[in-house]
């Protein structure tokens, strides 16, 4: 049976997880966990105050880990990731699902993560110390320990993009979500980062795509030969949504239509 | 193994019961307080069924741990009558037919009602958006859309 | 209707000359009856009753879609925090039923619990009963069962070929067997070798539907308490009181008397809720535990269990002539009943019934199949039995159309039954309005169809020649099987047998066992209904457990044997 333990800061929450806890934020996904019974013996939560901040200093924000989608949607500040948080879930879901929890959730959920991982964001963990949001991501699965807050840098004017393709509008969980941030100089695309949902076990940097674009203009032939190059070197689950072969077909024409779509084409 | 005092206001009333450790909040509400109005649906957040608020914004009671919400403000569909009274919104969802089986008529309402506590002119498109965490197997949305549009444009009857 | 909200037209200029038009309701704009408890909340869902010291009961289940029990180990589950009692099939005073039974028709083929070998994925053979929700699934893991993987078979035409493994026992064929005689369903009218000889066209078609889940968002469940002067109340989601009350009666060896079923409120149901699994359960676990038990569904259980409207393979050849008559259409159809009978049997009569569809055709031919497979087992939804081969008769018109070059809609309007003509299951057709139905469709899709086909009447040009039966009709004896008594639908000429016999002591298929003549069993005495404690409330097992192909629940004197 699940125990649940209050603390009054992260810190303490952090050093309350032993290999029996886990950390529950807005339980969006762990509560389903101990609904099922299958969640472990202890969760750990924590009523700190500095989770739910929002803080902007130029184009630095910084989202506390507990900061709510809906939160981020009252936000006219941060109104390049409207797009995003708007796409999570319900409102009910929006209201109580985390920016912190996104980063850990599991396929076919992730799409702030994504996003994240796009904009270049950087973590900050409980236990002090910042990293990128990349590192944090490959090793997800393997109790990084707790994360305190995100700092997102804000994108050039049109410069991020977001994607997600569902079989059920609004609402409809991701069968493909795309990001990018797609800088230029002189008219060519510069250290693009393009990252992908459902392309792979969580959130994943598209490489192939990435180097398709570095140098170039984006312009139709372009954006054709990408779409067909786009998925190369991913291996993207087999669920009830989609198969592999299905995400692989067409990730690369979704990604030229959010691309075109950026252009205003 | 030790329960939890949890002392909450419910519609207006303070109420108090003790909750299983890891216990959600629809099953407090519901043989805890004796609410019966949220529905479990799926316990997975999917449905809707046992949307209620809290602190007035529309959550999952099913997904929410009871615990939790010592000392807030949890709002249900049992809830939106004055007494007597009916909410516009209950009276527009039966003259619109917007209540077949019923079982997600409660969750239906709560977000409803919580739409138009924060927009009283919504769109169609506003509407969908509110409802799209609320499944409804057999009425169909259309009668739903209608009922809600109905209120906030004021009209009365069928 | 207020097109605004309704969105409902009334052409009452169509057959207006056949009706009154004073009718009260129809038409108007009314108040469902039970609406303002839904509004309110306060419509009393079957899990809406609170009851103090309630305990959950949970199943365990197979995790193979086939597979033989060894030993169920309930012992640690038992020690658990919060376990009163884990049933198993034992427990069960009679522990092998088909639902339509009730109706005298097929044979009891499914346990409520499984005690030798679990058919498909998600069959349960214990079930846990706990304080709470959350101890009972606890204990549930705890269960340790000795499972032995057996070859399973998830394919309908893969299920019928020799040397598939047997599903369910008791139709070693894997296939249901109608009237005693065959392994399907058979239609047979006029001549349709003969008749497809003689066409200009084949058209042949292979469609098929996969099983749709009813997904109600209420889950199927029951509440039973102990009430008073020896009853059990029961408080269900079930759509069919008394067919969930007879299935009780029966399964528990308990006069119906004895049971106050309390439903009508149900959250959504469209036929999914018609199996009757918890109602038994629940009372069960009341009887044996003197407490208010409920056995509920989660929504894991409603879709992995909870039994589907079953998938559908067809098989459609027509002859069709040069000026779009089809002359013939032969089919064969398999249903995909999954592990046990549930309602397919009777989906397949209602399918075959049917055919050719809302069509005038001289000769007609259908084999169709209620298959065993490996899978969740099937049962009712919405029109089951008829949508799936109506799906697939609708996209061979389409077909059919295209092959000889026709609009869709008129080939329908053509080949449409008219009042008075001759029905392949020899009724003749009245207050036809398909071709009406097609006009309208015409009109709103804003296809142009000819002059003839916007004439053409369902009142008129049927009947007279197309009024009789065919001269000739040619019958077959192919899917004969042995074994079962031609008397009812599908009993078994044999005695009771012990339920789930071993898949390796049946006989080779496809006939099934030779079993000596049935002899009625007796009718247990019925416990005395005084107020027991609830250790003396045990349901009075009957062993050994039997088919009760000769015995019938008689406490719905409606549905005795006739
Ligand atoms: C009906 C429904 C629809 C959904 N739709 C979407 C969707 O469209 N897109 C989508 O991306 N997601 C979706 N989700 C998933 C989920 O709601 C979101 O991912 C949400 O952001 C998770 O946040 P949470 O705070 O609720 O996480 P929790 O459930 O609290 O936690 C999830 C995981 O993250 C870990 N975690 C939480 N916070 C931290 C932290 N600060 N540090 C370290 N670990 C942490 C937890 O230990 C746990 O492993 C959906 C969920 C539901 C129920
Ligand atoms: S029961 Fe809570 S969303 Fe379905
Ligand atoms: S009215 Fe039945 S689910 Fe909505």
């Amino acid at each position: 049976m699940t125990v649940v333990e209050t603390y009054p800061t992260l810190a303490e929450a952090a050093r309350a997880i032993g290999s029996d806890a886990a950390y529950m934020g807005g339980g969006t996904v762990m509560m389903r966990e101990v609904n099922a019974g299958e969640a472990p013996a202890r969760l750990v939560r924590t009523n700190d105050p500095a989770l739910a901040q929002i803080r902007a200093a130029g184009d630095a924000i910084s989202l506390g880990a507990g900061v709510t989608m809906s939160a981020i949607l009252a936000d006219s500040g941060l109104d390049f990731l409207h797009p995003v948080a708007r796409q999570i879930g319900s409102p009910q879901v929006r209201n109580m699902g985390t920016v912190g929890g996104n980063i850990f959730s599991p396929h076919p959920y992730g799409d702030f993560a994504v996003a994240l991982l796009a904009l270049d964001a950087r973590v900050t963990m409980a236990a002090g110390g910042a990293r990128p949001i990349e590192e944090l991501l490959r090793g997800r699965d393997h109790s990084p320990g707790l994360v305190a807050s995100i700092d997102v840098p804000r994108p050039a004017p049109g410069a991020f993009g977001f994607k997600k393709v569902s079989r059920v509008k609004p609402k409809g969980v991701s069968v493909i979500t795309i990001a990018a941030l797609v800088n230029r100089t002189g008219g060519r695309v510069q250290n693009a980062r393009i990252a992908w949902g459902g392309m792979g076990p969580g959130p994943v940097r598209g490489a192939a795509a990435e180097r398709a674009l570095q140098g170039q203009m984006i312009d139709d032939a372009m954006l054709d030969r990408l779409a067909r190059t786009a998925a190369e070197g991913l291996d993207p689950p087999t669920d009830p949504l989609a198969s592999s072969w299905y995400r692989r077909e067409v990730a690369g024409v979704h990604l030229a239509r959010l691309l075109r779509s950026m252009e205003g084409r | 193994m030790a329960k939890m005092p949890v002392t909450l206001t419910l519609n207006g009333m303070e109420r108090a019961g003790f909750a299983d450790p890891g216990q959600n909040l629809l099953e407090f509400l519901r043989r805890g307080l004796g609410d019966l109005s949220p529905k479990y649906g799926c316990g997975q957040g999917t449905c809707g069924a046992c949307t209620v608020t809290i602190d007035g914004e529309t959550q999952l009671a099913c997904l929410v741990l009871a615990e939790t919400t010592e000392g807030r403000t949890v709002g249900t569909a049992a809830g939106l009558a004055n007494g007597a009274e009916l909410d516009p919104l209950q009276t527009a969802f039966m003259d619109h037919f917007a209540a077949q089986c019923g079982y997600c008529t409660p969750g239906m309402l709560v977000s409803a009602r919580a739409l138009l506590d924060r927009n009283p002119k919504p769109t169609r498109e506003d509407i969908i958006e509110a409802i799209s965490g609320n499944l409804c197997r057999c009425t169909g949305y259309e009668p739903i859309i209608e009922a809600i549009l109905a209120v906030s444009e004021g009209r009365t009857g069928p | 209707m207020n097109a605004r909200t309704g969105g409902f037209e009334f052409r009452k200029e169509l057959f207006a000359d056949e009706r009154d038009d004073d009718l009260n309701e129809i038409g108007k704009r009314i108040r469902r009856q039970d609406i303002e408890g839904h509004v309110t909340g306060r419509s009393p869902f079957y899990d809406d009753h609170l009851f103090d010291g309630l305990l959950h009961m949970r199943c365990v289940r197979s995790p193979h879609h086939h597979a033989r029990i060894g030993r169920i180990d309930t012992a640690e589950a038992e020690r658990m925090p919060g376990v009163v009692r884990i049933l198993t099939g034992k427990d069960v005073p009679q522990n092998l039923n088909t639902l339509l039974s009730l109706l005298d028709f097929g044979l009891d083929d499914e346990p409520v619990l499984s005690v030798d070998k679990a058919a498909y994925k998600g069959e349960p053979v214990a079930a846990v009963i706990a304080q709470t929700e959350a101890q009972a699934r606890a204990a549930v893991k705890a269960v340790r069962v000795d499972w032995q993987p057996l070859p399973h078979v998830l394919d309908p035409e893969e299920a019928l070929k020799p040397g598939a493994p047997t599903v369910c026992e008791t139709y070693p064929g894997n296939a249901f067997v109608y009237h005693g005689k065959y392994d399907h369903q058979k239609l047979r009218y006029g001549d349709v070798e003969a008749a497809l000889r003689q066409a200009d066209h084949i058209v042949e078609g292979r469609y098929q539907m996969s099983p749709i889940e009813q997904a109600p968002i209420e889950t199927c469940g029951a509440i039973s308490a102990p009430e008073q002067n020896g009853r059990w109340v029961c408080y269900t989601g079930t759509q069919a009181l008394f067919f969930s009350l007879g299935t009780a009666s029966k399964v528990l060896n308990l006069p119906s008397s004895r049971m106050h079923f309390i439903g009508g409120t149900v959250g959504g149901g469209f036929g999914g809720k018609v199996d009757s699994i918890h109602e038994p359960l629940s009372i069960l676990g009341a009887m044996l535990t003197g407490r208010p038990c409920k056995s509920q569904w989660d929504r894991e259980e409603e879709m992995q269990v909870g039994a589907p409207r079953g998938a559908e393979r067809w098989y459609i050849t027509d002859g069709v002539m040069n000026d779009g008559r089809i002359v013939a259409r032969k089919f064969t159809g398999y249903f995909d009943g999954g592990a046990y009978t549930r309602l397919t049997s009777y989906a397949v009569i209602k399918g075959v019934g049917h055919l050719p569809g809302p069509y005038t055709i001289p000769n007609v031919y259908a084999d169709a199949y209620c298959v065993y497979t490996n899978r969740t087992p099937a049962t009712a939804m919405r029109g089951f039995g008829i949508t799936g081969v109506d799906f697939a008769i609708e996209a061979h018109m389409d077909k059919v159309a295209e092959t000889v070059g026709m609009n869709p809609i008129e080939l329908r309007i053509l080949n449409a039954y008219r009042d008075g003509d001759m029905k392949a299951h020899r009724r003749e057709a009245k207050n036809c309005a398909f071709i009406e139905c097609c006009q309208v469709v015409a009109e709103k899709a804003g296809v142009t169809i000819s002059p003839e086909a916007r004439a053409a009447s369902s009142k008129t040009g049927g009947g007279g020649e197309r009024a009789r039966l065919p001269a000739f009709t040619a019958t077959d004896e192919h899917g004969r099987v042995e074994g079962f008594e031609s008397g009812s639908y599908a009993r078994k000429g044999g005695a009771p047998a012990a339920p789930g016999i071993p898949a390796e002591l049946t006989p080779d298929r496809p006939s099934p066992p030779t079993l000596p003549t049935a002899r009625p069993v007796e009718t247990p005495p019925t416990p005395a209904p005084a107020p027991t404690t609830p250790d003396q409330e045990k349901p009075a097992a009957r062993t050994p457990q039997r088919r009760s192909g000769a015995v019938r629940f008689s406490s719905i004197s409606g549905f005795r044997r006739r």
